[in-house]
């Protein structure tokens, strides 16, 4: 049995949780965690990769796979029975198709709250710059709005409360810290976060193909770039070449 | 030239939709689509075009004329008062608007949502593939925004429509329940057994509060065993989520795709138009059904659906001894609605 297999690859079972007759939860645990998310992540890649007929969209988040199926044309049991297979091969089989290098401006000027965070963390706001661009992340998943990717990898002396109340909506390309997390908010929306960069790329744009550029599970960087910088890039893919990517894609083994 | 469809009153709420911007989920990206995806087939089918788009419009109504050349509509949703200058036509009907005639759909005793699908196509961009509009994130439709008096749709690719009104009977259509029926679950183990029964057994009102993105419940409170706040994970259409003052939300059409709170249950696939179709004020009630019972019912619904609609003459007092002896020779069972 599957299970036993799990536990014999020291393995907890996810469990599978019904959203409706159309939709199953694939949980693997209830918190926000590396390990977790690689397993969440694994069985996405594996999913998208068997291409079960039925299978409609998925939506990995931090801890639980989202499966949206056709219930008329693959029944739960098969479903779960293609998924016990598939969770076997675990986190390991989590490797990401490519990194990231998104430029970033942690100038005050442009990153709104970078002071005001720096002044809850005991941080100067270089300190704070220098620990965000540091960080080795990884796109947990999309959420709130379109283009919005949370990441994991934030290094654990950024982690900070959430504000008091919301700030108003964020600058287009704003990146944010909130919890142990951090953020690339493609479209303005208010936020309980703290923006501390902003990035000229744009995570989403309809111009331009792919008109989203990180999929969840790929490595981020950010390359710090002063205020000049970033102007000047903005205004290359802002205007004068909107199908233009900046920030760098590496692609991985 | 073409003809273009004039928006001349929309109250709020009108938006042009189509089944919905699907494949970009994993990206934020929400599918929207219409609230009552049955009467919105009900319409498109009738206009000849199951994928195809159509105006959305809520309990403010809609008033349209037709500029340039003649539309065919097909019209479908809650039981709203239509009527083609002064003549009434069946909530659900097919018709031909022709330039300086007016059309008007207003909410009358029941119904929430109303689709009005073009015999052609309106002449917008495919945003990610879909027509959609999804207002909050600037997404679709016309200029990512919902429609507005002033508003032109161009009409390209027109099919012809039927010359005189007919009704669109869809077997589907308006299937009123008593109960709205729910799976448990994602996150029922985040409920005591008396809170699921509460959930089940009480009236719930739906607040003015509600939109697209959720209907918000008003009943008794439901309170979590330990806290409210989860890790976000995927949320469904008809979720029934409990966010911290204890008032059930169920997200709808343009609901995020993930959210942070625990849903302690689903309203199933076959029962979501009939949710949507509810009016604020109006109460509903739960019954919670098997992952079994919930395929039946979306299988019979679909079954009906592939069944397609059928077209009847509208019957109407101003028909002439002719049309109505011609309509009985023919064997057709004549309707009284209109009489």
């Amino acid at each position: 049995m599957a299970p036993s297999r799990l536990r014999a690859a020291g393995m907890s079972a996810p469990r599978y949780l019904d959203a409706g007759e159309a939709a199953l939860s694939v949980e693997f645990g209830d918190s926000v965690d590396p390990q977790i998310n690689a397993r969440v992540l694994a069985l996405d890649a594996a999913l998208r990769e068997a291409k079960l007929a039925g299978i409609e969209e998925l939506v990995p988040t931090y801890r639980a796979l989202m499966i949206h199926y056709e219930p008329l044309t693959i029944l739960r049991d098969e479903l779960v029975k293609a998924l016990e297979s598939l969770v076997l091969q675990g986190a390991s089989a989590f490797a990401p198709k490519a990194r990231w290098h998104v430029p970033c401006c942690y100038d005050p000027a442009l990153a709104e709250d970078i002071v005001e965070a720096a002044r809850v963390l005991g941080l100067t706001p270089e300190r704070l710059a220098a620990l965000h661009a540091s960080g080795s992340y990884r796109a947990y998943m999309y959420g709130f709005a379109p283009g919005w990717c949370y990441l994991g990898g934030l290094p654990p002396s950024l982690a900070s409360p959430r504000r008091a109340s919301p700030r108003g909506p964020t600058p287009p390309g704003a990146v944010l810290i909130g919890g142990g997390l951090s953020l690339i908010a493609a479209n303005p929306m208010p936020t309980g976060w703290y923006v501390i960069g902003r990035t000229p790329e744009r995570l989403f744009a309809l111009e331009r193909e792919p008109a989203l550029l990180i999929e969840p599970g790929d490595a981020v960087r950010f390359e710090p770039i002063d205020a000049a910088t970033f102007f000047a890039l903005e205004a290359r893919g802002g205007i004068i070449a909107k199908r233009e990517v900046l920030a760098k894609r590496e692609v991985l083994a | 030239m073409s003809a273009t469809l004039r928006i001349l009153k929309a109250g709020p709420g009108a938006s042009v939709q189509d089944i919905g911007r699907h494949g970009f989920l994993h990206f934020g990206v929400t599918p929207a689509g219409p609230m009552d995806a049955g009467a919105f087939l009900a319409a498109t089918l009738a206009a000849g075009d199951a994928k195809g788009a159509g105006v959305e419009a809520s309990l403010g109504g809609l008033e349209l004329a037709a500029e340039g050349g003649e539309i065919g509509l097909a019209i479908a949703g809650g039981g709203f008062d239509v009527r083609l200058d002064a003549r009434a036509l069946p909530p659900a009907c097919v018709m031909k608007l022709v330039p300086g005639g007016r059309l008007s759909v207003r909410a009358a005793a029941a119904g929430a949502w109303v689709y009005l699908a073009p015999f052609g196509r309106f002449d917008l961009p495919l945003i990610l593939g879909s027509y959609a509009t999804h207002a909050r994130s600037g997404l679709g439709g016309l200029e990512g925004r919902m429609l507005r008096a002033g508003d032109a749709l161009e009409i390209v690719d027109p099919r012809p429509a039927p010359v005189e009104p007919m009704e669109i009977l869809a077997p589907w259509l308006g299937a009123h329940r008593a109960k709205l029926r729910v799976m448990l679950g994602p996150q029922q183990d985040y409920f005591s057994p008396e809170t699921i029964a509460t959930l089940l057994s009480a009236r719930w009102r739906l607040s003015e509060r509600s939109d697209r993105m959720a209907y918000r419940l008003e009943g008794p409170n439901l309170q979590h065993l330990s806290g409210h706040d989860i890790v976000s994970d995927g949320a469904a259409f008809g979720a029934i989520q409990i966010p911290g003052d204890g008032a059930p939300l169920v997200l709808m059409a343009d609901r995020q795709p993930t959210g942070g709170y625990p849903k302690i249950a689903t309203v199933i696939g076959a029962d979501l138009g009939a949710l949507a179709q509810a009016r604020p004020g109006d109460f509903v009630e739960f019954e919670a059904v098997s992952w079994e019972q919930a395929v039946t019912a979306r299988r019979a619904r679909a079954l009906s659906i592939e069944a397609g609609v059928t077209l009847e003459p509208v019957l109407r007092t101003e028909f002439s001894a002719e049309f109505l002896l011609g309509r009985n020779l023919v064997g057709g069972v004549v309707d009284g609605r209109e009489t």
